[in-house]
C-alpha cells in the first residue's frame, strides 16, 4: 500500500461576469451620469453645491466601473485590496502635500 | 494514509490555458497586473494632486476658465467611457468563444481610444495657439504633465490592444488565452477611470476651487 500526500492548495476561482446585456445596461447608466456632469458643471448652483454633485458622480462611475468593467465586484477580496491600497495611498499623498503647504 | 484533493470550485481546472495552483488561486500575472494598477494609482494621484494645488495660483497667461472646451472635452470623455464598454464586450465575446465579434470589438476599442487622442492633440494645439504652452505658466505645465501623461498611457493601450487583435488573427489568442484579454481589459478600464477623475476635477469643478 502507497499512500500520496499532497499539499493542500487554494480552490482555483472562477469568477462569474456578467453578460453582454448587463454590460450594456451599465454603460448607458455611465454616459446617463456623464451627461449629468456635464448639466451640473453648467448649472447656477453654487460651487460647493456644485463641487459635491461633480465628485459625487465622479466617485459612482469610478465605483461601476471598477466593480462590473474590472469585475472586482466578482474576483478575489485581494484584488480590491490592492487596488483600494493604491487609492489610498493617492489620497494619503494629497493630504501629506496640503500639510507640507500649511494648508490645514 | 492522507490525502489531500484540489477543489475546482465547480469547474474543471483545465478549462484555463496552462495553469497550475498558485498562492492565491489566481494566475500570478492577474495578481501583478492588480500591484501595477495599485502604483499607477500613486502616479496619478501625485499628478493630479500637483494640478488641484496649482491650478489656482495663474499669475499670467491663460487660465482655465479662460481656455477649456467643455462640450469638446465632454464628448472626447464619452467616447473613451464607451471603449471600456466596447472593451468588457469583446472579453465577454472571447470568452463565449465567439473569435470575429472579439476582434470586431477590440477593433472599436482601438478606434474609440484613437478618437480620444486624436481629440486630445487637437486640444493641446490649440490651446498652444492660445498662449498656453507647458512653460507659460504653473497651471500649464501640470496641465500638460497630467493629461499628456495620460495620453501616453491611452496611447500605449490602443497599441496593446491591437497586437492581441493581430495574435487573434494569428491563431494565438484563442478563447483559452481569454485571461490574457482580460488582463489587458483592466489596465485599458484603469486609463478609463482615470479620464473620469481627470475629466472631473481638471475641466468640470469650478475655476479656482482647491479640493
Amino acid at each position: 500500500m502507497s499512500t500520496t500526500t499532497a499539499t493542500a492548495i487554494p480552490q482555483v476561482h472562477v469568477p462569474t461576469h456578467p453578460g453582454p446585456g448587463k454590460y450594456v445596461f451599465i454603460g448607458v447608466i455611465l454616459a446617463v451620469l456623464t451627461g449629468l456632469e456635464i448639466v451640473t458643471s453648467y448649472a447656477d448652483i453654487g460651487d460647493n453645491l456644485m463641487i459635491l454633485l461633480l465628485l459625487g458622480m465622479a466617485i459612482v462611475k469610478f465605483v461601476i466601473v471598477a466593480a462590473y468593467f474590472m469585475h472586482l465586484r466578482f474576483d478575489i477580496p485581494l484584488f480590491r485590496k490592492l487596488f483600494i491600497m493604491g487609492i489610498a495611498g493617492a489620497l494619503g499623498l494629497y493630504a501629506i502635500l496640503l500639510a507640507s503647504l500649511h494648508a490645514f | 494514509m492522507s490525502t489531500s484533493t484540489l477543489a475546482v470550485d465547480g469547474a474543471d481546472i483545465h478549462d484555463s490555458h496552462d495553469s497550475h495552483p498558485t498562492n492565491t488561486g489566481v494566475s500570478n500575472v492577474k495578481v501583478m497586473m492588480w500591484v501595477f494598477l495599485s502604483s499607477e494609482c500613486l502616479l496619478f494621484g501625485a499628478l493630479i494632486s500637483t494640478y488641484l494645488l496649482y491650478r489656482g495660483r495663474v499669475v499670467e497667461g491663460p487660465t482655465p476658465h479662460e481656455i477649456y472646451d467643455i462640450p469638446f472635452t465632454s464628448v472626447s470623455s464619452f467616447v473613451l467611457l464607451m471603449s471600456s464598454l466596447t472593451m468588457v464586450l469583446a472579453l465577454s465575446a472571447l470568452q463565449r468563444r465567439d473569435e470575429r465579434r472579439f476582434r470586431i470589438w477590440m477593433v472599436t476599442t482601438a478606434a474609440f481610444g484613437m478618437v480620444f487622442i486624436g481629440g486630445q492633440i487637437y486640444e493641446f494645439t490649440s490651446f498652444m495657439r492660445e498662449g498656453l504652452a507647458p512653460s507659460t505658466n504653473v497651471f500649464g505645465s501640470s496641465f500638460y504633465l497630467l493629461t499628456g501623461l495620460h495620453g501616453a498611457h491611452v496611447t500605449g493601450g490602443i497599441i496593446w490592444l491591437l497586437s492581441l487583435v493581430g495574435l487573434s488573427l494569428k491563431g494565438i489568442i484563442t478563447p483559452e488565452k481569454a485571461e490574457a484579454v482580460e488582463i489587458s481589459g483592466l489596465y485599458w478600464h484603469f486609463v478609463d477611470v482615470v479620464w473620469i477623475v481627470i475629466f472631473t476635477v481638471v475641466y468640470l469643478l469650478p475655476t479656482g476651487t482647491s479640493v
